[in-house]
């Protein structure tokens, strides 16, 4: 079953947004709106016409599309637990790193390319940003690689048991390495503490003031794209939890499971959490930096690559 | 190609026995160089071509054929130099930066077809065709350095490469900022010149062989290898711009005319490159030291080269930084593969060795290509400054196109070349961390985090430049006067162009061809089964990638067909004061954050006045700040600046203008070198 990672991608981004916005109506006392909600208006979005700055060029219209497209076909290397996605081969994590790279690339450009003082400081901090997270991805990738040869996305959740000798040492890693995957999906989705994607104030914003000229079609594609997004970081954090020797049905309830808790906990903490300071964002990726570091030094410790005395 | 293997290895039998018709006509062109003096002036580019394509045509066939044999190709010349015939040795690395020069230097000669033009009128005929003459002269010395063993006839070709860059490097030579930087540029080159010549004398004065590479052999065989090699590494470092030997980089590529600049930068550079493989061929002993060394210089240089790049707003100054940082990213792949060799793990080496001889093609096609377009771009708006472009996409769309994809290309994104090697190395890093020992396991890490960061900050400078220079609206007026350049300038810029996509979408056919230049470090078989898989899959999937694009982009058209599509002014979030050119970004303010996270690596300096308490009404104020490299300050210029004031007519005796005063001077240094014979110290 190649595909089925992909397909329950699918149904994930399908309800992630809504159940953010659930868990945060909810946790404010207010009504929560259906969980498919945005996926309305997304379509609603898609259906509409567009309002282009004359300041643009064909960047700006082509952006969002490579963005989207990037992002779908990152979500094809996405793992079933030990089981490779329909593509997977040797440091086929560098390949996705790189390809979400790309959408990226042309989303900050499409934001300068609006002539946009707001938006042309959105792409910078997000550039910023992306820029100091990109080692994060890699050191939990490399701290996953001392354990797996050849390193490719099954093969490192295949061999995720056998980061420790004793099976509860493995999982308090897994769990470090949980939580630092958790807060990247945050960084690379604009979420707080780094982002807020519901303030007032376009100069303390991230993502959400790239795309103010956005508009139709384009704007519902990103938003769409958004959701994949969670999906996909979703998906690398379920993986650690499904196993060849548990039935398919256990599989895929326990990956959409996770792909719902994911969307709570993202709820829960956008509820009861301030956002930083602008400046004290780089200072929190250089943290989640050194926590991924420290895992890697534990996993070279568990097996005994250097003892301590 | 492979098909004519035979052919090539029978041509190689029958050469032995007749005369050697293509190193004669090799000579004779070189000879006729020498009419490019004395050629009417409409005649000089033809002319040249011409030269330039057999030489290319003569020694791309020499190249193919080292490829296809399994032994060096050997070509002696017919007079002899200090009574010896001198001999071109071609082995596969030999042939693979051949092939590279080659093909760089004939873009650049058809981009300066155009970009010489507006000057032919200002410069006088004999100008031009000096610069024609020398720019022949670059291109047949990088050849020759890749050929040559013999100590001696080495250091001629690389002295010539030196001065005959030096001279290109001089043609505005009425620009004070000109002499400046060539001066610096030549007296940065002969210290390396002279620690390549101690290092080949102490070998020779060592082993008693004959000056050359192939005296280091024995040398390597008997003694330690690290403080020799060092010589050699700072000798060929300082041609390759390693930090914190790359000063004269950033005022040289900026100081000579964009085709030299993506020649010196693309390939030029490249030599140090070549030579410091070479030497690394010879050495068998202490390679787990220097392989060590190599990455770790290389991961400072690659890191603090587009760390500075950042904040440059210079455009040619900012793609010099980004020399040093690719300069970084090759002898990433070199020190990876030397540890591959000490520790025996082939499968290291290999990888290593070939991403970072990759990388050195790659460099030169996306770094000439992004000159070339920056030129373009110079010649049409007559500005360097990133702060003074703006909206060229508008005006010059196809530059535009060719420099965002030199720009992808240069960030190491799929589907372009640039991946492909930072691929390999990658991969050669992580693949390895299950075996390797703590120590490695910790170098492994850093080159992996190095190499994102690099990657990470590249994106960074580049949306930074393509967004500033190509992207917004014009910030001053001679842009929207700009026109697309002449089709003789886009040409070359469509062949590199061609080449950076087949190499990305197809590595598998250009990868085998740096695997066997990596073969000259022995038998380290080729690269494993599934990293050929992992290249044709990334192949592949670019384009799924492409198509995917395509077939949304129709989707939308699809969804937009009966929809109103208006066009509008940019979104102020409803002030519509702004004025549309002056409230933009600026590239001061995109490197702003990434200037204060990393601080302590820059000297800034900013010049403003302090406003007072009783001003109450301020007067007119300026503020400019600017970042500059730590290393050049602190490294070149502080200490010229002390031997300048040490040296001046009123701190020192020295220049004191008095001719009694030099004449004591010749006097005392007769009588130390007495008295120091008489004491018997010399």
């Amino acid at each position: 079953m190649t595909g089925m990672a992909l397909l329950l991608a699918f149904v994930t981004a399908f309800f992630i947004p809504g159940i953010i916005g659930a868990v945060k109506a909810k946790s404010c006392g207010r009504k929560a709106p259906s969980l498919i909600q945005p996926m309305f208006d997304i379509f609603r979005l898609l259906k509409k016409g567009s309002v282009y700055s004359n300041s643009t060029s064909f960047i700006f219209q082509i952006a969002p599309i490579v963005y989207f497209a990037t992002i779908f076909l990152g979500l094809f290397f996405l793992p079933f637990g030990a089981e490779k996605g329909i593509f997977g081969f040797t440091s086929d994590f560098i390949f996705l790193a790189y390809l979400l790279a790309i959408g990226k690339f042309f989303m900050i450009l499409s934001a300068i390319d609006t002539a946009s003082p707001f938006e042309g400081m959105g792409a910078n901090r997000e550039a910023f940003y992306s820029m100091l997270i990109e080692p994060v991805f890699f050191t939990i990738m490399g701290s996953l690689a001392l354990v797996a040869q050849p390193p490719s996305l099954g093969n490192l959740y295949a061999n995720a048991g056998a980061l420790s000798d004793t099976p509860y040492l493995s999982w308090m890693i897994i769990v470090f390495i949980i939580y630092i995957l958790f807060n990247i999906a945050l960084v690379e989705n604009s979420r707080l503490p780094v982002d807020d994607p519901k303030t007032h104030l376009e100069l303390t914003m991230v993502h959400e003031v790239m795309v103010l000229d956005n508009s139709g079609f384009d704007l519902g594609l990103i938003q769409a794209a958004n959701a994949l997004k969670f999906a996909l970081y979703g998906g690398l954090i379920a993986n650690f939890f499904l196993s060849p020797e548990f039935h398919l049905i256990t599989n895929v309830a326990i990956f959409l499971g996770m792909g719902v808790l994911f969307a709570i906990a993202i709820g829960l903490s956008e509820s009861f959490r301030a956002r930083n300071k602008m400046k004290k964002n780089s200072l929190y990726i250089v943290l989640m930096f050194s926590l991924a570091v420290l895992i890697f030094f534990l996993i070279l410790a568990m097996n005994s690559k250097f003892i301590l005395t | 190609m492979w098909a004519f293997n035979n052919f090539y290895n029978e041509s190689i039998i029958r050469s032995e026995y007749i005369p050697n018709m293509d190193v004669l006509m090799l000579q004779i062109t070189l000879l006729l160089s020498l009419g490019i003096l004395f050629i009417p002036k409409s005649m000089r580019y033809y002319f040249l071509l011409c030269l330039q394509l057999i030489v290319t045509f003569i020694t791309s066939y020499w190249a193919f054929e080292a490829f296809a044999s399994t032994e060096s190709v050997v070509k002696v010349l017919n007079f002899q130099i200090l009574g010896e015939y001198p001999t071109f040795v071609i082995d596969t690395l030999s042939a693979f930066f051949i092939l590279t020069v080659n093909f760089t230097s004939l873009t650049s000669l058809l981009y300066s077809k155009g970009y010489l033009k507006p000057f032919l009128k200002e410069k006088g005929g004999l100008a031009i065709a000096w610069h024609y003459f020398n720019f022949f002269w670059l291109f047949v010395s990088m050849i020759l350095v890749c050929m040559l063993r013999e100590g001696l006839l080495f250091l001629v070709a690389w002295e010539l490469m030196t001065v005959s860059s030096f001279m290109l490097v001089l043609f505005e030579f009425e620009k004070k900022a000109v002499i400046q930087a060539g001066i610096r540029y030549l007296i940065q080159m002969h210290i390396g010149v002279l620690l390549l010549i101690f290092g080949f004398l102490y070998v020779q004065f060592k082993t008693g062989a004959p000056i050359g590479f192939d005296s280091m052999e024995a040398y390597f065989q008997s003694f330690q290898a690290f403080p020799i090699f060092l010589v050699f590494f700072i000798g060929f470092g300082i041609k390759a711009g390693f930090i914190p030997l790359h000063t004269w980089l950033p005022s040289a590529h900026p100081a000579a005319p964009s085709h030299v600049s993506g020649l010196m930068s693309g390939v030029m550079i490249k030599m140090g490159i070549y030579g410091l493989l070479r030497t690394l061929t010879y050495i068998h002993s202490d390679l787990v030291t220097i392989g060590i060394f190599i990455t770790l210089v290389s991961i400072v240089s690659g890191l603090l080269g587009v760390i500075y790049a950042i904040v440059q707003h210079d455009i040619k100054r900012l793609l010099a930084y980004h020399s040093i940082e690719n300069i970084g990213i090759i002898g990433i792949g070199i020190g990876l593969g030397v540890i591959g060799l000490a520790i025996q793990n082939n499968v290291l080496a290999i990888m290593g060795f070939t991403g970072g001889i990759l990388h050195v093609l790659n460099h030169s096609l996306f770094k000439s290509l992004l000159f070339y377009s920056a030129g373009s771009v110079y010649q049409k708006t007559h500005t360097k400054q990133i702060e003074h472009l703006g909206g060229v996409i508008k005006t010059m769309p196809y530059t535009a196109l060719f420099f965002l994809l030199a720009a992808l290309a240069i960030c190491g994104l799929p589907p372009f070349n640039g991946f492909v090697s930072e691929f390999l190395i990658y991969a050669g890093a992580f693949g390895n961390l299950k075996t390797a020992t703590f120590n490695f396991d910790f170098l492994f890490l850093g080159v992996i985090l190095s190499l994102a960061l690099i990657g990470g900050l590249a994106i960074f400078c580049f949306v930074k430049v393509f967004g500033i220079v190509f992207l917004g609206n014009a910030r001053t007026k001679n842009i929207s006067e700009a026109h697309e350049v002449s089709a003789n300038m886009l040409m070359p810029k469509f062949l590199i162009g061609i080449l950076i996509v087949a190499i990305g979408v197809a590595p598998i056919l250009f990868v085998p061809y740096a695997v066997k230049a990596a073969g000259v470090f022995g038998d380290m078989g080729s690269l494993p089964a599934e990293i050929f898989t992992s290249l044709s899959w990334t192949g592949i999937l670019s384009g799924i990638l492409i198509l995917m694009v395509l077939v949304i982009y129709g989707i939308k058209k699809i969804f937009q067909k009966n929809k109103v599509i208006s066009h509008n002014t940019t979104w102020g979030c409803a002030y519509t004061g702004a004025d549309a050119a002056r409230h933009q970004y600026t590239a001061t303010s995109f490197a702003d954050n990434h200037l204060e996270f990393l601080k302590p690596l820059f000297s800034e300096k900013k010049k403003f006045e302090q406003f007072t308490e009783d001003e109450i009404f301020p007067s007119k104020r300026e503020f400019s700040s600017h970042a500059d490299d730590l290393f050049e300050e602190k490294l070149i210029n502080a200490p010229t600046r002390f031997i300048e004031k040490l040296f001046s007519s009123e701190n020192f005796l020295l220049q004191s203008a008095q001719l009694h005063h030099y004449v004591f001077y010749a006097i005392s240094f007769f009588a130390i070198i007495l008295i120091l014979t008489l004491l018997k110290i010399i």
